[in-house]
């Protein structure tokens, strides 16, 4: 998109719309190759010595895309009677949306806390920075049952913790990760021009921050939200399996799969509610990109 | 192949352009970058290209390096289509920006054309320490990119359009981002470079003191649309005689005072050397 | 004396914290009767650590082994096919849509359909989880690092008349590798959480998480945070071992004009 103007080629037609036709081009070519594969593939496989290289192609392993697609509007085992599984799938995909939400928005704010304290303290920046990257070597995800306990020992009042709650605590500890880094980066991203700048106008701390740094680290931040989003949504579905919070599209997925002998393309309802969850949260940051568009004018296309 | 000089006239020249025109088109509309340009250089002969800020100079030497396509009339190379020219590396080319490669050190940048045009190892490290004695930068051949100042990036660079022996040399500005010192001792070593190699050269400049000092010609150009307003021969003599003291000298003065004249559209006092097209 | 106070702050001030968390912890396990089940100390994990060395090294090997696999697997997939796709307008065009599914779906959802694939006896589903897993972030960045061609950089190829092939090879992908690095210090960790988070979607055991999960199963609190100091720790090697990768390729990679 920065590319000299004599070497732009001239685009005819919505660009746009152009965009969208060949990566639903690409979709459609990855169905064509799913089912070629299945239509031309060994039934056991491609196999090299012991390792399986190429899938087996039975109905069970690889169940045809219409059959996967079809299976979307018979009624669903569980739930109410008569629901369609379609109905079913977006159902729980709701609810994992609504606890993916819930942990992106806690990770947010204690990312953005975690950037402006390192920000306004190098001796903070250089204790914390390190375990913020080590933090995400822990797979907290794999002691989510243990989360839970921690949980249930919380009780003040009327407020009693959930499990649900558990889910979204390990969705913020994925989501705050890229939102420090990239906060932080961004906090530091002006020039000493501007920093100098803003000292001469006798600007304190705070001002500096609200009126240059986070107007400036706009750009570092989108992406960062948009990985954040991503994390939450992935550890939401994981630490519902582990947690065994059921309602949401993890629980879903582990279940469907289990009746995947008798129903084999049912086990890929639950995972196409996954990616719709996942595609909401990526539109809902594109759409805060726009909001926020008049603070990335300098940003530079990736 | 560089033992063509100005003194021998040969019948194709280096660089022949005629009634080019380049129009650019952008979001808002188009923009006639360059209007009716005609320009010869003969083999061997320094050129400069001087104006203000979007007269189009930077893009006449795009066009000719074939780094851009003219809208319409014909630009010729030796001869050649400047694409032919191109393909056949007739030039060398030094931008504003020295552009070495940060990953390689000094004496691979200057051996990475000849690299890419299937030169030998042991003929590419001849070449790189031929070419690094005289940009005198023999010591730092081991040396990476960003462990030299910007006047040694700079001549790096230069050695780097140097290293296939062309016969002609594009320069963009190649000297716009050094400081004055550093600018005066670089020129001083191009026309010494140029006299030992023949090369012939275009080169880009928004300095008057250094294309008259450079330069055979001078060519002002006037923006919007970018268009030649005039051509000046500056005859300060041979590349032996352009020495430091010749900054101080009369003759240089008034030809500064000619081309700056040309610039500011007034019809300069002394007609000598004038040829208007 | 600048430099000396600068590395001071840069080794000695996470080590202490670090060190002061971790006394912290054992104090309040230690003052509040903490049980094993909600959180054991720091001592007693390190203390199981030690007793079960061999099991745990075991099941790390086996969990790092997949996500080592994985790691290659995607990080070569993610690089090559990046590069047809700097090289290739309409492959780029084809994937985007895709990829961009593909980045925000938790990949581990696609683990018991691997297993149908692939058979539920064998590793090879987890380290495919791994290598998708991998595979998103490398592409994305390598793509994003090839695109970064400087102007003058580009220029001065096409004055070469380089071949495409040659552009790519000089000048695009070893100034993508700065790019190429970041994406693959990210899956690093990527590959060792989808390995261990594969293992509970079924799968035969003997890898860290499946022994997460069963220690904590027979109430073992102190045997399951060991095994979890494992996976840590394998999480911990191939972050270092990339990180120190990126340092020794990159390390002229400093920005000149």
């Amino acid at each position: 998109m920065t590319a000299s103007p004599a070497r732009l080629p001239r685009r005819r037609g919505n660009p746009v719309a152009g965009r969208v036709l060949l990566g639903a081009a690409g979709v459609v070519l990855l169905v064509v190759i799913w089912e070629l594969y299945k239509a031309l593939g060994p039934a056991s496989g491609v196999v090299i010595g012991d390792l399986t290289v190429l899938p087996r192609t039975t109905d069970i392993a690889m169940p045809h895309v219409w059959d996967m697609i079809a299976t979307l509007f018979e009624p669903a085992s569980g739930g109410r009677k008569g629901d369609p599984v379609w109905l079913v799938v977006a159902q729980a995909a709701a609810f994992t949306l609504g606890v993916a939400a819930v942990g992106w928005i806690v990770g947010v704010v204690v990312g953005m806390l975690l950037a402006v304290l390192m920000q306004r303290f190098r001796t903070a920046e250089s204790a914390v920075l390190p375990w913020i990257i080590l933090s995400q070597t822990v797979p907290l995800i794999a002691i989510a049952p243990l989360v839970r306990r921690w949980g249930s020992q919380i009780s003040v009042g009327d407020f009693s913790w959930e499990n649900w709650m558990s889910v979204a605590v390990i969705a913020s500890y994925l989501a705050f990760f890229p939102v420090s880094i990239g906060a932080l980066r961004g906090l530091n991203s002006p020039d000493a021009n501007h920093v100098e700048l803003f000292r001469s106008y006798g600007a304190g701390w705070w001002r500096t921050l609200v009126t240059l740094r986070l107007p400036a680290s706009v750009p570092y931040l989108l992406p960062a939200l948009r990985l954040a989003a991503a994390n939450a949504v992935i550890g939401t579905v994981v630490a519902e399996v582990s947690i065994g919070l059921k309602g949401g599209i993890g629980r879903m997925i582990l279940e469907y799969a289990q009746q995947a002998s008798s129903d084999p393309a049912r086990t890929w309802a639950p995972i196409f509610g996954a990616i719709a969850v996942g595609l909401v949260a990526a539109g809902f940051i594109a759409l805060l990109g726009v909001l926020l568009r008049r603070y990335r004018r300098g940003e530079v296309p990736a | 192949m560089s033992d063509t000089t100005a003194d021998v006239p040969t019948a194709v020249p280096a660089v022949l352009v005629e009634g080019v025109d380049k129009v650019f088109d952008t979001k808002k509309g188009t923009v006639t970058a360059l209007e009716q340009i005609d320009l010869t250089v003969a083999p061997g002969e320094f050129v400069s290209l001087i104006g203000p800020s979007g007269c189009g100079k930077s893009t006449l030497l795009r066009l000719i390096a074939d780094l851009d396509t003219p809208t319409t009339g014909s630009l010729t190379v030796f001869g050649k289509t400047a694409r032919q020219a191109r393909i056949d590396q007739e030039y060398g080319i030094a931008f504003q920006q020295a552009g070495l490669l940060p990953w390689r050190d000094v004496s691979a940048n200057i051996e990475l054309p000849l690299e890419l045009h299937g030169v030998g190892k042991a003929a590419r490290a001849a070449r790189s320490a031929e070419l690094l004695a005289l940009v005198g930068l023999s010591d730092f051949a081991d040396s990476y990119p960003d462990q030299l100042s910007g006047g040694m990036q700079q001549r790096v660079a230069i050695a780097r359009s140097l290293a296939e022996s062309p016969r002609l040399l594009l320069m963009d500005e190649p000297f716009g981002a050094l400081d004055e010192m550093t600018r005066e001792r670089m020129q001083t070593e191009l026309v010494r470079i140029t006299a030992e190699t023949g090369a012939a050269v275009v080169f880009v400049t928004h300095s008057i003191p250094e294309a008259v000092y450079l330069s055979n010609r001078v060519v002002v150009m006037s923006p919007r649309p970018g268009r030649i307003r005039d051509i000046t021969t500056v005859s300060l003599g041979s590349a032996a005689e352009r020495t430091e003291q010749l900054r101080e000298d009369e003759a240089f003065f008034e030809n500064v005072s000619i081309v700056r004249e040309l610039l500011h559209g007034e019809t300069p006092v002394g007609i000598r050397g004038v040829e208007n097209r | 004396m600048r430099g000396q106070a600068t590395r001071a702050r840069t080794v000695l001030a996470p080590v202490l914290l670090g060190l002061f968390a971790l006394a912290l912890w054992q104090v309040l396990v230690v003052a509040f009767d903490i049980k094993p089940f909600i959180v054991p100390g720091p001592i007693a994990i390190g203390s199981e650590f030690g007793a079960n060395l061999s099991t745990v090294v075991q099941g790390a090997l086996v969990t790092g082994g997949n996500a080592l696999v994985g790691l290659v697997i995607g990080g070569i997939g993610g690089i090559l096919f990046a590069v047809i796709a700097a090289l290739v307008k309409a492959v780029d065009g084809l994937s985007a849509g895709v990829v961009s599914a593909v980045a925000v779906v938790p990949i581990v959802a696609l683990a018991p359909v691997l297993y149908a694939m692939y058979g539920a006896n064998a590793e090879t589903a987890r380290q495919l989880v791994a290598a998708i897993a991998v595979f998103i972030p490398v592409y994305v960045n390598t793509l994003r690092g090839l695109r970064q061609v400087r102007p003058v950089h580009r220029d001065l190829m096409h004055a070469y008349a380089a071949s495409a092939w040659q552009t790519t090879r000089t000048v695009t992908i070893p100034g993508a590798l700065p790019f190429i690095f970041t994406g693959l210090r990210i899956a690093s960790s990527l590959a060792v959480i989808s390995a261990l988070i594969a293992e509970y979607f079924g799968g035969p055991i003997g890898g860290l998480g499946k022994s997460i999960t069963s220690a904590a199963s027979s109430s073992n609190y102190n045997l399951a945070w060991a095994y979890v100091l494992g996976a840590i720790l394998v999480g911990l090697v191939f972050y270092c071992v990339t990180l120190a990768i990126e340092m020794f390729v990159t390390r002229h990679h400093r920005p000149t004009s």
